[in-house]
């Protein structure tokens, strides 16, 4: 999975496009401390969360993509950092339970996921 | 072995939420452009980070310094903040005094002092309540 590949899955607008990462998982959250200190690198993170911090945690988390759900859109400030720092933000319309949903059966269906163990 | 160091210090500002995360981000630039693997990277990314948005949290800011060594990062932060006056509570995932429109940015989750526990091999609080508060912690580098 990529981030053009995950874009065209989720019917996402591409708000700010970097690099075209791999997209290797997924992870949901607001909580910026809990999102920065699990979401696994190489992933696509689906939030609603839409301000400049959210560049911060992606930056340094090395996060793949950040996934703007149902209708979200980017403030300014996020959207000018993640255009200077080369940070690829989108926007679905989906949920983050039914994008990270539709990502998990994508990448299933590519035998390319199973679950971490807890 | 050499005990020389690459010495980073930085000025954080107080309640600049978009600037914060900026040294952390300088670390972990400066940690890449060494060579260091991604994994140590982003423990002191987070360490970093957590400890730099406490800082503009609570505190009004304060100072960072880093200092790279040839196994270890060692990352003080100190602050004139109001102080903490129970360590152990404050340490308790979850555990959180921000106030709401800090919460609505997204932090207050109570995860910062537990995320930089975990992600530092040694970590070390020294607060004095109405005086400040200066965090040391030790990343070993693999």
């Amino acid at each position: 999975m990529d981030i053009n590949k995950l874009t065209e899955l989720l019917s996402a607008e591409v708000k700010n496009l970097g690099e075209n990462k791999k997209v290797e998982t997924g992870y949901c959250g607001d909580f910026l401390s809990f999102a920065m200190s699990r979401a696994p690198s190489q992933s696509a993170w689906f939030t609603v969360m839409s301000n400049v911090n959210v560049a911060a945690v992606s930056l340094l988390a090395d996060v793949s993509v950040i996934v703007l759900c149902e209708n979200v859109i980017p403030d300014d400030a996020l959207l000018n950092r993640c255009v200077s720092e080369g940070l690829s933000v989108i926007c679905t319309k989906y949920s983050a339970y039914e994008a990270a949903g539709m990502l998990f059966v994508a990448m299933k269906n590519e035998e390319k996921y199973c679950l971490p163990e807890r | 072995m050499s005990d020389e160091c690459i010495r980073l210090e930085f000025k954080v500002d107080s309640e600049n939420f978009a600037s914060a995360g900026s040294a952390s981000e300088a670390v972990k630039t400066q940690l890449k452009l060494l060579g260091i693997n991604s994994h140590d990277v982003r423990r002191v990314a987070i360490a970093m980070y957590e400890g730099e948005i406490n800082m503009v949290i609570h505190a009004k800011g304060g100072t960072a310094v880093v200092e790279i060594y040839q196994n270890r990062v060692d990352i003080t932060l100190a602050d004139r903040g109001p102080g903490i006056a129970d360590i152990d509570l404050a340490m308790k995932e979850g555990y959180s005094t921000a106030p709401d429109n800090i919460r609505e940015l997204g932090f207050g989750a109570g995860m910062g002092l537990p995320n930089m526990k975990k992600n530092t091999d040694e970590m070390r609080i020294v607060s004095n309540p109405g005086v400040g508060t200066t965090i040391y912690m030790k990343v070993n580098l693999t």
